[in-house]
């Protein structure tokens, strides 16, 4: 398997009998921007799940190069350079937005290093290079409690780069946002994608327009479509289960 | 562009630096106690061996609020058997104590303690040995606390106990180990525990000299704990703690291992707790079960948060202020006590969330 490579094969997940993954293959390449959509219920947030090892599947492959994904916890998922953004932006309110990126500064991890860290010229540089990337750099020393909600979401998008990841996973970034906030998300994310593997799910379909890449469309725990944004909008059975209602 | 932090909501720089002025007067003050004892009584500054006894109990008092705080305030960790630690560092010192007590017993054993004499016991268990030793009693002090905590705290943050459950886990293992000390079989003295301390380092206890030694011992503790909590606080671990107490999750996909994390911080807590009852027994001249009863715990917790979480100025805070009104009401009505104390506990958490410190946010933001 290729360095970066996310690979599911057959994953399927049952919750007390319901199947919230219906055996889903998905491969994504490194370097890519995939977009995903699909009804509510279709799975997006299970597959996350599953890729970040929050939830296990009952049967099924999942690997990111040749790391057996299903085998690690959490922060070994993490630390392979699979980060996260959460639907709800999750930020630590209490520290400043420097703070914020500096905690996930890709640095070791363990308590003792923490207590002997000391920001260096080089980290400095890096945090510095995000806060730009993500237009925030004026609000460095603000604590992320006054930030609003589309710095918020640009924030924790930071806090993924700071880590340095090899594959990003983007949940539903840019609900709640200006037109114009949208804009500059779909651009950041253009941004990152080709250095490291960009997976976001969302509902908005202009900003999944905006993007340009190739779009899967799930539907009840497997991939009903997948193709160019054109071509899934014109699936009969996407219209049918997503679009047509 | 420096990147300095607290847990709670900043304070601005002069407001910080009013409180940082108010703590040190009030350590120094504190720091003069003992001189002013020295003085004639009819002196107008003097102060009597019951205010120096007394503020001695608070310092010690004071380093509990500081290990309960740091695991409290900053990691979120709501621990209700901080007693237990405390307890458990008092009594690796009284065990210390009595065995300098050695013949001057009243059954005037040189190696048994009076109440192992009176159970009839022939020789000295093998839990005590080593603790004529004053380096392996204060060692024992920070390692029983700390390694309790470490099993403990292993067990529950693995699996994934959080708040009210690992709050109610800590005042259950303080409960259970109040009641095996209440044992005699346990040979800790029972419901006695120990006392009757005749010396420590060869200096006779009882003596004004002896006091003045424990309090500056008391207190040179407390400044050293309020500098490593300090320390760490406003490092970046620090930073993680308090990540961890509001959005713990989160710091987990950022790739930290927050069991080890929080198993630190609260070993490290439990170890200062440890250290604060090795300090308070000489202090008090005596330790017994009853240290470890819930409601000790509560009552610490409670001074934290009448103080102010989440600062270390507002953990020292609430101690000295509750227990000196402790103190000042026991002497007149002691039933009246533990009303006031909860009545103070829903007051803080209804009108003052931030405790005292908070006060100095007032008309500040959020």
């Amino acid at each position: 398997m290729k360095a970066g490579t996310l690979y599911l094969d057959g994953v399927s997940v049952v919750f007390d009998g319901f199947r919230a993954l219906n055996s889903l293959s998905l491969i994504i390449e490194p370097g890519e921007l995939r977009a995903i959509i699909g009804p509510n219920g279709a799975g997006k947030t299970t597959m996350m799940d599953i890729i970040t090892g929050k939830t296990r599947p009952t049967e099924g492959t999942v690997s990111f190069g040749d790391h057996d994904l299903t085998k690690l916890d959490e922060p070994a998922i993490a630390n392979l350079g699979i980060g996260r953004k959460f639907q709800k932006p999750t930020v630590f309110d209490a520290l400043t937005v420097f703070e914020n990126l500096e905690l996930a500064l890709k640095a070791p991890r363990d308590p003792w290093s923490c207590l002997r860290w000391v920001l260096g010229p080089e980290a400095r540089r890096r945090i510095e290079a995000v806060l730009a990337e993500i237009g925030l750099s004026e609000r460095a020393q603000d604590r992320a409690a006054i930030l609003s909600h589309g710095q918020r979401q640009w924030l924790e998008i930071g806090m993924l780069l700071m880590q340095d990841p090899r594959l990003l996973l983007v949940d539903e970034p840019v609900a709640g946002m200006t037109d114009q906030e949208t804009e500059h998300t779909a651009a950041l994310l253009r941004r990152i994608a080709g250095q490291r593997s960009v997976v976001v799910v969302e509902h908005d379909l202009e900003f999944v327009r905006a993007l340009g890449q190739k779009v899967t469309v799930l539907c009840e725990g497997s991939v009903l479509s997948e193709g160019s944004i054109d071509h899934v909008q014109n699936d009969p059975r996407v219209i049918e289960v997503y679009l047509g209602r | 562009m420096s990147a300095t932090v607290t847990g709670a909501p900043r304070l601005r720089p002069s407001r910080a630096l009013i409180l940082r002025g108010l703590l040190l007067a009030g350590l120094a003050l504190l720091a003069l106690l003992p001189v002013l004892n020295r003085l004639p009584a009819d002196s107008a500054l003097y102060v009597s061996d019951f205010v120096v006894s007394v503020s001695g109990k608070w310092i010690c008092y004071a380093v509990l609020a500081l290990a309960i705080d740091l695991a409290w305030g900053y990691a979120g960790i709501l621990s209700l058997g901080h007693g237990a630690f405390f307890a458990l560092g008092g009594y690796a010192m009284g065990m210390h104590l009595m065995r300098l007590i050695g013949p001057r017993g009243v059954y005037g054993n040189p190696i048994l303690p009076d109440f192992m004499v009176f159970l009839g016991w022939k020789e000295l268990p093998w839990y005590w040995w080593g603790f004529s030793s004053f380096p392996f009693a204060l060692l024992m002090a920070l390692v029983v606390p700390g390694l309790l905590a470490g099993v403990v705290g292993y067990l529950a943050f693995r699996s994934r106990i959080t708040g009210v459950y690992f709050s109610i886990i800590t005042q259950a293992m303080t409960y259970a180990l109040m009641l095996a000390f209440f044992r005699n079989d346990m040979g800790f003295g029972g419901n006695n525990g120990f006392t009757d301390f005749k010396e420590l380092l060869g200096l006779p206890l009882n003596t004004a000299e002896a006091r003045a030694a424990l309090f500056y011992a008391a207190l040179a503790v407390l400044a050293g704990a309020l500098w490593l909590c300090r320390h760490i606080t406003r490092s970046k671990l620090g930073r993680v703690l308090v990540a961890v107490r509001d959005a713990e999750s989160r710091v987990r996909f950022l790739g930290y291992d927050t069991t080890h994390v929080k198993l630190a911080v609260f070993v490290l807590s439990a170890m200062l707790a440890g250290l604060a009852g090795a300090l308070y027994v000489p202090l008090t001249g005596i330790i017994n079960p009853g240290e470890f009863s819930p409601g000790n715990s509560i009552e610490a917790v409670i001074w934290v948060a009448v103080g102010g979480r989440g600062t270390l100025a507002g953990a020292l805070l609430g101690a000295f202020t509750v227990n000196a009104v402790k103190t000042w009401l026991t002497s007149f009505a002691p039933d009246l006590w533990l009303f006031v104390l909860g009545g103070l506990f829903i007051a803080v958490t209804l009108f003052l969330p931030r405790g005292l410190v908070g006060l100095l946010h007032k008309g500040e933001g959020r």
